[in-house]
């Protein structure tokens, strides 16, 4: 349909260039040197202080990873990464802060920028100024208050952790997971890698030998954490790598939910981020992820923007777990990133909730992994898919249930929206079943937002744009719901955003 | 490092051993100048990649190097013995009332087939004879060069020794079916390479059967074909495949099919046989308004692996195409189906549907499942759907409440799971012979 008047001057004004978090923070950086080596793991490693069990584990990864080769199936493309032209390590300096106090103003501000309080007080405020705003400046509803524990990662470190003092009366350890290696290291020996190995993938173990910093969350049996916790990423330097690892022990009959934001400037320059995600529960424990991704995607050209290759994956080691996966993705140039669970104990569950978002040059090759091993395991995968401009989204899902897995179930539906005509949806599940009982579901769609929708819409005196953004958000609303209340608002503000300029 | 991956920059064992087997029976190949040429290329294209394996995306559930191992030397020429084992078995695998075409280890077998009074409008010659004396559009549509992708049909290419070419004028309605009977006897393990074509002209209509089956006492042979087809515009091509190999044989076929406007092409596959079995289909819909139907059965059991692979390429706007596929698994039998729907940039109004389901009688079992949707145009409707399960209790409950034995209780829920693949075969003789072949597997199931 040509595009009225009004959608034009609208889009010119925005242009495909509305990425709101691009600015730059300008602040005296410790660097390790250029490129990766032996040496570099070993610097990183001293400038954490660590144990030298983490260092052998560390170069274990490096010397491994030497041999591997990069993966080349996902339905990506990029020219080749050259892995000597990065910073592995970038850390604002100043350091041993003993409050908050004492981080350097100028990453205050950057988070306030962001809209994540790092104060507690302010944390409490933040939350009325929370309210969703329409267009006409009129409030919202209020978002009830609620608190969150931040966890801010700057570049290589963490720079505050907050409501560390109430976390603690509750018994829950929530800290950068640097700390919790000098701190715990009993229970950081005791989990780490062990669901994600070092040897399992090429970005995996690049990460193991390399990582900087990250969350390491552990809720002891029977508590359940009286806040939600959160973790905020931000890329910062020019030319560096974010390698970042988060490690959540859920023990028995505990819940634990758990957010994830993270943003980056607006560079020509392509920026690498490798994260390793682990999460374990016990019996009758639960464990909630939920991701905002929101990494600078590019320009309107392609140029720029963040490689994102997450290797994120569940296990469900006991009875009666769960693990539920929820992400937002909107942002990054390249998003290789498959939220797994291993539903290992007897009647545990997974679920996947995800909207995955791509305009412009965006690639996506996102999707999931249920691996029923247990009796009467059940998953469930929602995932929505949303293409504009020239940009690709794959959903790329695997289900299978192994010879002893019982009973296990699965829904799958994975649907495609497709705006305009330039961009692709591409859908690739492997559905594997090695059990006759277990039941497997799956369906997909796809299509283009109809017609008849959108004329019903704008003849009810929408405009184009909101009708779409109306439609898209009926479309992802399964997804939304399992959102934390202060994400899905976020979330839906960030899906407006990306759709904008795609109508015409 | 992966020891697969490495290999793949250099020649593997297998591929030496056939570039030496390429040379020793090189001139019992048909066909000089320009089809040799197009062999040696193929050759090498095979030799670069080998057999393919679990990292080779596309083969990732049929990983032929370690199940195949080597590619069996050329099937000696059929003797006179061998011949009258082929004749034996013929009388069961010949459909009534079709004309039929028989290869007997992969040679023309005259004395066997039936080419008597051609219709008008039909002209049948055998592969050996296009690529020796046909002229060269006939070798363009037995050597598109696109087709070597794959390293089974570069194989294909490099070895094919016979088959039979089918030419249908515009217009011709051919009131008899066509049946290509593949009948493998050698009492020796061998290998037998295979190729037909079928050009269906404009406004014609036509009825292809294909059968493989093994004469008393064939032992692990494998069978390599590959059939090429065009359907004209406005034509109509019924197709039915039925793979009964013998329990130890290999069978791996390719089908390349370009459908034209407002053509209807209607094709049934059913794998029942081998020990170890891959079809491929290509179809690409090469003018708009056509109307395409996949439909298949995968019936395995004891060891048995059967992989249907479906490419459904809409290049062009306005086609339709419905996918209905399902397995039926016993012991441990394992099915895998791909199927594969694009949608190209400028196809818009594309309709595509596809059902994939599996029923597993047994736990030891495997069902892999990969439905595939690629699309790059924003005004389509296509979905897709997989299930996967066993045998539902309640309605089995039923049937032996009304006294029916367990055996024959499942073996009429079965019918019924695979009936809705067969019914979808619009012509009503070849869907009772597609009944036939599903019900002598529960028959044999006992």
């Amino acid at each position: 349909m040509p595009a009225v008047q009004e959608t034009v001057d609208r889009v010119r004004q925005i242009d495909v260039d509305q990425y709101r978090y691009g600015f730059e923070t300008d602040i005296e950086s410790d660097k390790a040197p250029k490129g990766l080596s032996e040496d570099t793991v070993r610097f990183i490693s001293a400038k954490k202080n660590e144990p030298a069990w983490m260092l052998e584990w560390r170069l274990e990864a490096y010397r491994r990873w030497l041999t591997m080769r990069e993966p080349e199936w996902a339905r990506v493309h990029y020219p080749k990464i050259d892995y000597q032209d990065y910073y592995y390590y970038s850390a604002p300096k100043r350091k041993e802060l003993a409050s908050l106090d004492e981080v350097d103003p100028e990453i205050l501000r950057t988070y306030e920028k962001l809209g994540i309080p790092l104060r507690e007080q302010e944390m409490l405020a933040g939350v009325v100024k929370q309210r969703p705003v329409n267009d006409d400046g009129e409030e919202g509803e209020a978002v009830p208050e609620r608190r969150i524990a931040v966890d801010a990662v700057f570049d290589s470190v963490s720079v505050a952790t907050t409501f560390q003092k109430e976390l603690k009366q509750a018994g829950v350890i929530f800290m950068p997971i640097s700390e919790a290696i000098r701190e715990h290291p009993d229970l950081v020996k005791k989990y780490l890698g062990t669901v994600v190995p070092t040897s399992d993938n090429f970005f995996a173990t690049l990460n193991s030998a390399v990582f900087s910093d990250g969350s390491f969350v552990y809720v002891p049996p029977g508590v359940r954490c009286p806040m939600e916790l959160s973790t905020y990423f931000r890329i910062n330097e020019r030319n560096t790598g974010q390698f970042e690892r988060t490690l959540i022990i859920a023990d028995k009959g505990s819940y634990v939910s758990y957010l994830e934001g993270c943003t980056a400037p607006q560079r020509d320059e392509n920026q690498l981020h490798a994260a390793v995600v682990e999460l374990v529960t016990h019996d009758d424990a639960e464990i909630k992820y939920s991701t905002v991704q929101n990494w600078y995607p590019g320009n309107s050209e392609g140029k720029g923007g963040i490689y994102n290759f997450v290797t994120k994956r569940g296990d469900c080691r006991g009875h009666n777990s769960k693990i539920s996966w929820t992400q937002v993705e909107t942002g990054s140039a390249i998003t290789w990133k498959y939220p797994s669970c291993i539903l290992r104990g007897d009647n545990s569950r997974g679920e996947f909730y995800s909207i995955a978002i791509s305009n412009g040059y965006q690639q996506v090759d996102s999707g999931t992994k249920m691996i029923h091993l247990g009796k009467n395991t059940t998953s469930r995968i929602i995932s929505k898919g949303i293409a504009a401009g020239v940009s690709q989204n794959t959903y790329r899902g695997l289900v299978t249930a192994h010879r002893k897995a019982t009973n296990a179930r699965n829904f799958t539906a994975c649907d495609s929206l497709l705006i305009g005509d330039k961009c692709g949806a591409h859908t690739v599940p492997y559905i594997e079943a090695k059990n006759s009982s277990a039941l497997f579901e799956h369906e997909a769609t796809t299509s283009k937002i109809s017609e008849d929708m959108l004329f019903y819409c704008v003849q009810r005196g929408l405009s184009q744009e909101e009708a779409v953004a109306l439609v898209v958000n009926g479309f992802v609303k399964d997804v939304l719901q399992q959102l934390p209340m202060e994400f899905a608002v976020e979330a839906q503000k960030l899906i407006s955003i990306s759709l904008e300029g795609s109508v015409g | 490092m992966n020891v697969a991956l490495a290999k793949t920059d250099t020649k593997t064992d297998t591929s030496r051993a056939l570039g030496e087997a390429f040379a020793n029976v090189r001139e019992r190949l048909p066909g000089t100048g320009a089809v040799a040429e197009a062999r040696q290329r193929a050759l090498e294209a095979f030799e670069r990649q080998g057999l393919p394996h679990r990292r080779v995306e596309d083969w990732k559930y049929t990983d032929l190097r370690t199940a195949m191992r080597e590619v069996l030397p050329l099937a000696a020429a059929p003797d006179e013995a061998a011949a009258s084992r082929a004749a034996a078995i013929l009388k069961s695998a010949a459909v009534k009332g079709a004309r039929q075409l028989v290869l007997v280890d992969g040679v023309y077998a005259p004395q066997l087939s039936n080419l008597g009074k051609l219709e008008k409008g039909l002209a049948v010659r055998t592969l050996r004879d296009a690529l020796e004396t046909g002229g060269e559009a006939v070798r363009n549509q037995l050597l598109p060069p696109k087709q070597s992708a794959d390293p089974m049909v570069a194989l294909n290419t490099a070895m094919m020794t016979d088959g039979v070419v089918i030419e249908i004028s515009e217009g011709a309605e051919l009131a008899q079916a066509i049946q290509i009977i593949h009948i493998a006897s050698g009492a020796s393990p061998a290998a037998m390479f295979t190729r037909s074509l079928l050009r269906v002209g404009n406004k014609a209509k036509v009825t292809l059967i294909e059968s493989f089956v093994a004469a008393e006492g064939a032992k692990s042979y494998q069978a390599h074909d590959a059939l090429v087809v065009s359907v004209g515009s406005h034509a109509r091509l019924d197709h039915v495949r039925l793979m009964e190999d013998a329990r130890d044989a290999f069978n791996i076929s390719t089908a390349f099919v370009t459908v034209g406007a407002h053509a209807h092409f209607n094709t049934f596959n059913l794998t029942a046989g081998g020990q170890l079995s891959r079809y491929q289909a290509f179809v690409t819909f090469g003018g708009e308004h056509a109307r395409v139907e996949t439909n298949g059965v995968n019936l395995l059991n004891g060891t048995q692996h059967g992989d249907t692979t479906l490419f459904l390429d809409h290049a062009v706007p306005n086609g339709a195409s419905r996918e209905v596929f399902r397995a039926v698994l016993d012991d441990r039998g394992h099915s895998v189906f791909q199927g594969r729907i694009i949608v190209r940039p400028d196809a818009q109004k594309t309709d595509a549907k596809m059902m994939t389901r599996a029923l597993l009688l047994s736990d030891e079992a495997e069902a892999d499942n990969k439905p595939e949707l690629e699309i790059f145009a924003d005004d389509v409707t296509c979905g897709h759907g997989a299930t996967t399960g066993a045998l539902d209790q309640s309605l089995l409950f039923y049937l032996r409440a009304r006294g029916l034995p367990e055996k024959e209780a499942q073996a009429l829920l079965i019918e019924a799971f695979v009936g809705e693949a067969i019914e979808s075969i619009v012509d009503d003789d070849l869907r009772d012979i597609a009944v036939g072949a599903a019900r002598r597997w529960l028959a044999a199931r006992g």
